[in-house]
């Protein structure tokens, strides 16, 4: 994994809320049995209008997306991140995100900030009135800053490293294989398995 | 201090916890499926990894697979590749799987329950948001992205944060004519699709109680709501469901002496409770295109002008010009382009009974089409075998093979552009069940009821 500690890109607006993983890449392009290729489904539906703001330069080459409250609703398929990485996305600001999509984000590398619906709303009208306009997000800092104006934002510790170092956390969870194993010893004999034993 | 149901089965299954980190969490079943394994076990494959543990894996094929000619070749050949994507990898890492054409073959979330692999104080996993279905049987279950897949696939456990309790308390009898979908759809209508991020939902009270399989309905729509897993205290209904079932515990009196203990405690307290008064649900269907925009089936589709939330208004006036609808239309005069009955909220036996049931000697409207596709194999099996799929024939509807199908149009049944739906399935996104098509979410009674009348109806409209 990429490791992440500040990324200085443009920022789009995306002034709508509910964002569903149906959105972000329909269930038509799913088929793929590797992890790239995806960008072509980002948006698939809206990116057919031409007025879509993805469409519209300079936004098309924007690495920094910001949308309305509850993105990434639905469901759990995490061609969502790879088709938002995929298209040159690194970083994805909401008042809110879901759950799976926000898991997904941090285990493929790809920054989720909450912000409050206000600096949301602020950050949409400045990049409305400059689109051109740097927007910087330190991970390190933890604060988003453009034009002068700099915002906090909270992320647990524990994302933040793994972030910040990239680690792959099968790795980090098989330095505990030990605990694995002796967990594995008590467990309850009558819970089902879907083979006979090994 | 008690416990609540989740914080007991939480705290059984934590292999290690350390301040400042997610707990590592051990996983009892992992349910997988063709569309989100094949980048996990490519992983695998990358890192020279092994599954951890086969016999706690089990794989079907639902999404992509068609539900006509099942015997032939599947047609679109990149459902073909993931489908046998999936096979291969299951035959390289040794987990078991149910391929199209298997008795046991279905929607992983129909699947796991009809085995008996879905039991009470069990952590399940599945890379698939509907997970939550299997909370039902009052085990822990959620959906999970590939990275956890594999994460799951490698070590059999995951790294997770413990999440936040909220009670649903659902007192009272429904009326006539009001099911288990009615009660998600209205919650999901008063908490929000963002309502219930960061919990898990533990649904109780007389009428979660009253349902039987229904329950399955109520946790599996839980992710709509936003909650990644949705929880219901096993009791004698749930025990006697897992009885006899081919994986239903061989020491059956230690596993009910565990299950007995799965409850939350009296003094347990939930970050947020709420109540709905079942006595006063109504049939509810969605008018919009996310499953918290809905409405009684006797209401009208509403004026966005008259939302408060600047947002919601925003929402709601996007979502009626792409479903096309006029505020103040009468729902019941929305006229229905194809009727869908199945998937993992409304796919099971006692779904197509109680539509069956409306449908019994009478004939669907001319100017609609219906599907009945049976959440697996068995429960296909099941129906035939008390006469149902005659039922469903004569009435004019088509009777398919199981699998997802127009859930989200993966496979070959999809809406046209601008064709609508009344579907029994859980999501009615922009372009779930196929490109510009627009889904109206409803019962299983709403759903036979609207098939004869040709307009969104409730049995009491016949
Ligand atoms: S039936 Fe629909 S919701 Fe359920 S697993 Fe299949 S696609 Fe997902």
């Amino acid at each position: 994994m990429e490791k992440f500690t500040t990324h200085t890109g443009n920022a789009v607006p995306l002034r709508r809320s509910n964002v569903d993983t149906d959105q972000i890449i329909p269930a038509v392009y799913l088929k793929r049995v590797t992890r790239s290729g995806f960008e072509d489904g980002l948006f698939a539906a809206w990116r057919n209008d031409p007025e879509f703001i993805l469409n519209k330069e300079p936004f098309k080459h924007a690495t920094i997306l910001v949308a309305g409250a509850d993105f990434g609703t639905g469901s759990s398929r995490e061609h969502a991140v790879w088709a938002l990485q995929n298209y040159g996305f690194k970083v994805v600001i909401s008042p809110r995100f879901a759950d799976i999509f926000r898991g997904n984000s941090a285990k493929g590398g790809l920054l989720t900030i909450v912000l409050p619906q206000e600096d949301v709303e602020a950050l949409w009208a400045a990049i409305e009135a400059s689109p051109e306009l740097p927007v910087t997000v330190s991970l390190e800092a933890r604060t988003v800053s453009y034009e002068g104006v700099n915002v906090g934002f909270e992320i647990d510790d524990y994302t933040r490293w793994r972030l910040m170092e990239g680690l792959d956390d099968i790795g980090l969870t098989l330095n505990h294989v030990e605990a694995v194993s002796a967990f594995e010893k008590v467990r309850a004999s009558f819970k089902p398995a879907t083979l006979p034993a090994k | 201090m008690g416990k609540t149901l989740a914080e007991k089965i939480w705290q059984e299954h934590v292999v290690k916890s350390a301040q400042g980190e997610p707990d590592l969490i051990y996983i009892d079943l992992h349910l997988i499926h063709e569309v989100t394994s094949a980048q996990a076990f490519d992983g695998l494959r990358l890192a020279g990894r092994t599954v951890r543990r086969p016999e706690l894996t089990i794989a079907t094929e639902d999404h992509n697979t068609p539900t006509q000619n099942i015997d032939q070749p599947i047609a679109d050949p990149v459902s073909k590749l993931q489908v046998d994507t999936l096979r291969n990898n299951c035959a390289e890492f040794g987990v078991r799987i149910h391929s199209l054409g298997d008795i046991d073959q279905g929607i992983v979330h129909v699947v796991g329950p009809q085995l008996g692999l879905t039991q009470p104080g069990m952590t399940i996993v599945c890379g698939d948001s509907h997970t939550s279905t299997h909370g039902a049987f009052g085990a822990l279950a959620f959906g999970i992205g590939t990275s956890e897949v594999e994460h799951v696939l490698a070590t059999q456990t995951l790294p997770l944060v413990r999440p936040k309790t909220m009670a649903i308390n659902v007192e009272g009898a429904l009326k006539t004519g009001v099911t288990s979908k009615d009660i998600i759809l209205a919650i999901i209508a008063q908490i929000g699709t963002g309502g219930g991020q960061g919990y898990v939902l533990e649904y109780s009270g007389s009428a979660i109680r009253a349902l039987s399989e229904g329950r399955m309905t109520v946790c599996n729509m839980s992710i709509e709501a936003g909650a990644r897993a949705g929880l219901i205290a096993p009791d004698e209904k749930t025990f006697e469901y897992i009885k006899g079932k081919p994986h239903a515990p061989e020491n059956w009196d230690d596993a009910i002496a565990y299950w007995s203990t799965l409850y939350t405690d009296s003094d347990a307290k939930f970050d947020v409770e709420i109540t709905i008064n079942a006595n006063e649900l109504e049939p509810f269907v969605t008018w919009g295109t996310n499953p918290g925009q809905g409405a009684p089936l006797n209401s009208v589709v509403p004026d966005p002008a008259l939302i408060q939330d600047v947002e919601e208004r925003g929402a709601a006036e996007r979502a009626l010009v792409y479903m096309d609808l006029k505020a103040g239309t009468p729902l019941k005069k929305i006229a229905i382009d194809t009727v869908f009955l199945g998937s993992c909220t409304n796919g099971r036996i006692e779904d197509l009974r109680s539509a069956a049931a409306i449908l019994d000697g009478k004939k669907i409207a001319t100017s609609l089409r219906m599907l009945v596709v049976p959440g697996s194999a068995r429960v296909r099996l099941q129906a035939e075998s008390e006469g149902l799929d005659k039922v469903f024939m004569a009435a004019g509807a088509e009777w398919r093979n199981a699998g997802c199908s127009m859930c989200l149009g993966m496979n070959p049944d999809q809406l046209a552009p601008g064709e609508r739906s009344a579907s029994t399935s859980n999501r009615n996104f922009e372009g779930r069940q196929g490109k510009g098509g627009r889904t109206h979410l409803v019962s299983p009674l709403v759903a036979a009821a609207t098939a004869l009348r040709g307009t969104l109806s409730s049995p009491a409209d016949l």
